[in-house]
């Protein structure tokens, strides 16, 4: 009985201690503790809080916690040569949720309506007959009717610039409105851009179009916003499967670096000599 | 966003055959970038033609010299329009001129443009009108003498010597200004033919092919300009200068054929991975524009009506006639060329499985009214540049200077 009621003080001399709103309220309670019982409670309370500190896993798991908010905060100087952004795409981990087309549009101030993509998701249906059937499920959709039984493979690829490293869209822009950035990100200056839209017309992907408030071109900046404060693309942010994998190819810590050492790679029209930085694992032969 | 850009995107949706990509929907480079290289086209083929009787002293085409180099002079102040008004920012154009790129073919438009204008086509005109100019600043009443003593730049020196001096100059910068119209045809040739992601435009082929179908609308268009102008003075036709031109016309056609059709065959032969969607882009989208247009109206069947006024002594007025039609159905034809590359460029799919539709405004900055603008402003201009500034010489020596 004694434990029981002691393990019931402790419980609410627990509570008492974490939602410090209403400290106050509970402040009454408190001198039930130097009851006998809850002191010995608390020796043994101590005793196991060491016990985790001196835990391997717990060392490593307070290491985690205080390794965390630094990744996250901002870096005090970000210095663009230190670093070459690409992207992995798994073809076989997407399962065309298009939460990146969405979650891009949000961040992106992408309009609204479903006409423009800076990232789209593409599923691509090959049926016995050799015949292909491709659907972007991004935006507005024409849901051709399949017979399952005749469907041979049947996957999604999601789009998005390619942030090429020969990118011809830089090369043809009158204005030097388009251009790389040193950390390898493929971005417009929409101040500069006079809305000739030879980029729309130079880029192999459709990865362009013009956006209709600004009247400039307008595609995939990679989130640089959000990469030079430490954070991912919003893309990758938000992708449940972990389909896109963003990061430094000059880290060889990062893990693109370790998705590209893991799978095939290939790229998006490579005859065009564009030299893509988004790499995709398991891409079929059929896209384009 | 409004719901009309999107009713409208709703409706291009639903045209849609295959896949394209979803930003490929729009098409991005409207009715206003047919009509630049059209244009542009006119202004190097006039020119070449006016160049010819300088270089190669082709004394027969001496009536419509003048001409030509008007012809030229009121397309090229044209040209620009188009490109300026299709601009998203038309504001920051001076950018092009400022800071440009100098990887980027577009943004060499202004100093080829600038070249071509100030130091070829302008100071060639000022010294071929040089003696006119002065004559009719003394002769004229008093807004109009102002203005041709402004246009002579004050020049009175009527000396043998001084007109000696303009025959040199026009001699030199022809010769300068035949490449330079080459330049900047063949260079509006090569916006397109160097767009390595597009298959119907990225080919070696499309600088020549563009200079040849210049030189063909624009000898056209001086055959047109020239009958309707003695029509309407009601003086007559020389006709050895028509049957001279004419013949230069036809011999441009079949080159420009020539190179049509190598390029087709090219293409047909080497069958590449886009040749199936071209196949489609043709059948489906440009059968109208392309086959008939182009093709049989604008090139075979003005071959044939040239090739019977060559080989048949036909009188005067049936070989006008003739011509005239001839001139007429080529510039459809050169026209529809422009369309079915700007256009027929941008109907299929960069991933080769789809073709979209172009739909053209009516009103509205990209509209087919401010194409018809644009297309009739040089027509304007020119009949004021024909009154301003006389084509058949008012000054002798200065025809002279030709002879």
């Amino acid at each position: 009985m004694n434990e029981r009621n002691g393990h019931q003080g402790c419980a609410e001399g627990g509570e008492s201690r974490f939602p410090d709103a209403q400290g106050a309220q509970l402040a009454p309670q408190t001198p039930r503790a130097t009851s006998a019982g809850e002191a010995h409670l608390n020796k043994r309370r101590d005793f196991l809080k060491g016990a985790i500190l001196f835990f391997p896993a717990g060392g490593m798991l307070t290491a985690l916690a205080a390794e965390t908010p630094t990744t996250e905060a901002p870096k005090p100087e970000y210095n663009p040569a230190d670093h070459l952004y690409g992207m992995g795409i798994s073809i076989d981990k997407c399962i065309g949720c298009n939460r990146c087309a969405v979650a891009c549009k949000a961040e992106n101030d992408v309009p609204e309506e479903p006409v423009y993509f800076r990232t789209w998701v593409e599923r691509y249906t090959i049926l016995r007959n050799g015949e292909v059937n491709v659907e972007s499920i991004s935006g507005p959709r024409k849901d051709t009717v399949i017979d399952p039984s005749e469907v041979i493979r049947t996957f999604f690829v999601p789009k998005m610039c390619n942030h090429c490293a020969n990118p011809p869209c830089v090369q043809v822009c009158p204005v030097r409105a388009t251009f790389t950035t040193p950390d390898g990100a493929v971005i417009v200056d929409s101040t500069r851009c006079v809305g000739c839209r030879y980029c729309i017309q130079a880029c192999p992907y459709g990865a362009r179009y013009l956006h209709p408030k600004t009247n400039t071109a307008d595609k995939c900046t990679f989130c640089y916003h959000r990469v030079v404060k430490g954070l991912q693309p919003a893309c990758v942010e938000v992708c449940p499967t972990q389909a896109r994998v963003f990061g430094d190819l000059k880290s060889k810590a990062s893990r693109l670096v370790r998705f590209e050492r893991m799978n095939k790679i290939s790229v998006l029209k490579p005859a065009l000599n564009t030299e893509p930085k988004v790499h995709y694992a398991q891409l079929d032969g059929e896209v384009r | 966003m409004n719901a009309e850009p999107i009713n409208a995107y709703a409706e291009l949706l639903g045209q849609i055959t295959g896949f394209v990509y979803p930003n490929e929907v729009e098409i991005y480079w409207s009715i206003l970038i047919v009509i630049y290289p059209y244009l542009t086209g006119l202004v190097a083929g006039a020119f070449i033609l006016a160049s010819l009787m300088k270089v190669f002293k082709v004394k027969e085409i001496q009536p419509t010299y003048r001409l030509a180099l008007l012809t030229a002079l009121a397309f090229l102040i044209v040209a620009p329009m188009p490109l300026l008004l299709h601009l998203g920012q038309p504001l920051r154009f001076y950018e092009i001129l400022v800071t440009p790129n100098p990887t980027s073919a577009m943004a060499m438009f202004g100093f080829v443009y600038a070249w071509y204008l100030m130091a070829v086509l302008l100071i060639e005109i000022w010294f071929e009108w040089r003696g006119d100019l002065i004559a009719l600043a003394r002769s004229s009443a008093f807004p109009l003498n102002t203005v041709y003593k402004v246009l002579s730049l004050f020049s009175t020196d009527t000396s043998e010597a001084a007109f000696a001096f303009d025959r040199k100059a026009i001699q030199f910068i022809t010769i300068v200004g035949v490449p330079s119209a080459f330049l900047l045809h063949g260079y509006v040739g090569f916006i397109f033919g160097s767009v390595k992601a597009n298959p119907w435009w990225g080919s070696v082929l499309m600088p020549i092919a563009f200079l040849m179908s210049a030189i063909v609308s624009g000898i056209a268009m001086v055959i047109l300009v020239y009958m309707v102008l003695q029509g309407v003075r009601k003086e007559p036709i020389d006709m050895p200068c028509l049957d001279k031109i004419s013949s230069y016309l036809f011999y441009a056609i079949i080159v420009d054929f020539a190179l049509e059709a190598l390029d087709f065959i090219h293409r047909l032969y080497q069958s590449e991975e886009s040749v199936k969607i071209l196949g489609h882009l043709i059948t489906q989208k440009l059968f109208m524009s392309l086959i008939v247009l182009q093709i049989l109206l604008g090139m075979i069947v003005p071959l044939f009506i040239l090739a019977l006024a060559k080989a048949r002594e036909f009188n005067d007025d049936l070989r006008k006639l003739l011509y005239f039609m001839a001139a007429i159905l080529i510039q459809i034809g050169i026209f529809a060329m422009r369309w079915n590359v700007v256009i027929g460029g941008q109907l299929f799919s960069k991933s080769f499985r789809g073709l979209m539709t172009y739909k053209m405004e009516i009103v509205g900055i990209e509209g087919l009214v401010t194409a018809v603008a644009v297309l009739v402003l040089p027509f304007i201009i020119l009949s004021v540049l024909i009154r301003l500034l006389p084509t058949k010489g008012a000054v002798e020596p200065a025809t002279a200077a030709h002879m």
